[in-house]
Order: C-alpha cells, then sequence, then structure tokens
C-alpha cells in the first residue's frame, strides 16, 4: 500500500474498531439479545483464532524445503509453553525468538 | 488535584497490564518499522486504533494490499468479542456522563476484565475511577508501541521472523478461548474452512472467504454444537 491507502485503511480500522466496541450501547439497551448473537458471541471468538493462525500462515510454502515444518514447530512450543507457564508474555515471546532462531540459522 | 484517590486507585489496578502492553506494543511498534512502514504510525495507531490484535493485523493487510471492504469486514470479525463485552456493562457506564464515549472506545480484552472483575469501591467516584483506569491502560500501550517503533528505526538487527509473534499471539488467544469454553468443535470448523479456503481461493481472498464459511458451516451444526 502506498501512503495515502495505508491511512484510509487506519481511517476504516478506526470506524470499525470504534463501531465494534459500541455496538451493544447502540443497539441493545437493556433489551435481551437475539438468539442468534448470543450464539455468534459465544462460539465465534474461538473460530476466528483458529482461522487467524492459518491466516498468519497463508505464505508459508508447505511444498518445498522445510515444508511448514518450522512453523509447526514453533506452533507447538508456544502451545507447550503457555500449558506449562500459563504467561502469555512468556508464551509469545519465547514461541516468536524460537522462530527467528530457526528461520536465521537454518 | 480533584479525584487524586481515583487516579490513584486506578493507577495501582492498572499495574499488572503495564507490563503485557508495554511489551506486546513494543513488539507491534518492532514490527511495523521492520517492513519500514514510517514509525509515527504505530502512536497514530494506538492512539486511534487502540486494538492489540487488529494493530497486529493491520500491518498484514498493508502488506497484501488489502481492500478497504475485506478490511472493514475483516476487522469487525476478528474484534468481535468485544461487540459483547458492553452488554454487562451497559448499566456501569450509564451515570459515566461525557467520557463514556471514551470508556467505550477503550474498552479492550483487559480493561474489560479489570472493570468486570475488581469490586467496586462505594467511597471513589466511578466516573473518574473508569476512565482513569482505561487512561492508563491505553498509555502503557501507545507508549510501549512508540518505543517499539523508535528502537526498530534506529537499532539494526535481523528481525526476520519476528512476524510470528502474531501466530504466538492467536495461539495464545486460542488456547484460552479454548479453556472458557470446553468445546472442540468451533475450534476445527475454524481450521477445516480456514484450510479449505487456503487451499482453493487466492489467499488475499483466504479470510473472507474462511469467515462467511465458518459461519454457515457453524449455524448448520448449531445443534451439535450446543449439545
Amino acid at each position: 500500500m502506498n501512503n495515502f491507502e495505508i491511512y484510509i485503511a487506519i481511517f476504516i480500522m478506526v470506524l470499525v474498531n470504534y463501531f465494534t466496541r459500541a455496538f451493544p450501547f447502540l443497539f441493545f439497551n437493556k433489551k435481551q439479545l437475539p438468539s442468534y448473537l448470543i450464539f455468534i458471541a459465544k462460539y465465534f471468538p474461538a473460530i476466528i483464532m483458529s482461522i487467524l493462525i492459518i491466516y498468519t500462515l497463508k505464505d508459508v510454502d508447505f511444498r518445498t524445503e522445510f515444508y511448514g515444518l518450522k512453523e509447526i514447530v514453533s506452533i507447538l512450543f508456544t502451545a507447550i509453553l503457555h500449558l506449562v507457564f500459563k504467561n502469555y508474555l512468556i508464551s509469545i515471546f519465547l514461541g516468536t525468538i524460537s522462530y527467528m532462531v530457526l528461520v536465521q540459522y537454518f | 488535584m480533584k479525584y487524586k484517590k481515583e487516579l490513584a486507585v486506578a493507577f495501582k489496578v492498572s499495574i499488572p497490564i503495564m507490563m503485557g502492553y508495554m511489551v506486546l506494543g513494543f513488539a507491534f511498534g518492532l514490527l511495523l518499522v521492520s517492513f519500514e512502514y514510517p514509525w509515527y504510525l504505530a502512536p497514530l495507531m494506538s492512539l486511534f486504533i487502540y486494538a492489540g490484535a487488529l494493530q497486529f493485523m493491520a500491518i498484514n493487510f498493508f502488506n497484501a494490499k488489502a481492500g478497504f471492504i475485506d478490511i472493514a469486514i475483516a476487522s469487525w470479525f476478528i474484534n468481535i468479542r468485544q461487540s459483547f463485552y458492553g452488554l454487562s456493562l451497559l448499566k456501569r457506564f450509564e451515570e459515566t456522563g461525557k467520557v463514556k464515549p471514551y470508556l467505550i472506545f477503550g474498552l479492550t480484552d483487559e480493561t474489560y476484565a479489570l472493570l468486570t472483575t475488581i469490586k467496586d469501591d462505594e467511597t471513589i467516584n466511578k466516573k473518574w475511577y473508569y476512565f482513569y483506569l482505561t487512561a492508563f491502560n491505553q498509555f502503557y500501550w501507545f507508549l510501549g508501541s512508540t518505543l517499539g517503533a523508535l528502537i526498530g528505526l534506529n537499532i539494526k538487527f535481523d528481525t526476520s521472523g519476528l512476524e510470528f509473534s502474531l501466530t504466538a499471539l492467536f495461539v495464545v488467544l486460542c488456547i484460552e478461548q479454548y479453556k472458557s469454553l470446553k468445546n472442540i468443535i468451533p475450534f476445527i470448523v475454524g481450521f477445516f474452512c480456514s484450510l479449505m479456503a487456503l487451499i482453493f481461493v487466492s489467499s488475499d481472498k483466504m479470510l473472507l472467504v474462511s469467515i462467511f464459511c465458518s459461519l454457515i458451516v457453524i449455524f448448520l451444526l448449531k445443534k451439535r454444537v450446543e449439545k
């Protein structure tokens, strides 16, 4: 993107993000939520997190050298760290370092 | 100074967030300048967007030259969980007057968690306490990301692989979601649909296709999921 497009993109994200947070205050003042929204609210965050993991890997080439092994190893490492230490800073920090080492030295 | 007590209490309560926002913000700033985007986008975005996962994703959007409609839809879905935070705060925010728009703006995961779990102290003024708490948290995020961008600009080291911090962030959020949901189906739906989209559609359409496919699939499976 060029600079101008970046500013438009940021502006869109500012608006959408604010709308996202203001949503219940705008539409559901004390009223009961429709059941399909409760359903989305409960299950969609899990779906989107799963999608985003795959999305961040979309440019990885699984057909040539290493076959995405560096990514898979680092993801497993991050997950294990998180299950063991239950501290998201440790998991993200060490997970990223492990990936950087794999990418830069192998 | 008026409301000094509110300021002090809000600061104390915000301390656990300080470390997290500074470090994660720092990583965001570092990643942003590693792709040679101007450093001042970091403070600009932290001031006006103020959303962790979305700001990281924004870097992907810039790189991928994503379409504006795609950005709008994807942004909403990325932060959709925050669309439901306000529900439990409708009453609490009722008497916050002119700071209410800012409190709503600042409803990140962590701020929401603090606002809903910390017991209200009856002796302090809620309105200013909420305001200071939200402002402290945003300040940590703002400071962290600005420092990350400036330091990344001036200290040159090999940042290749740093983009994995976004993947790691989502892995962590995924695990946290599973802990509270204890239901594997939505994760399978998400992974399955995004893998299919990755294989069958071009990578710039992949995110939106995954989102819509999963929406359809999860509603088809509604009865099973809720069992």
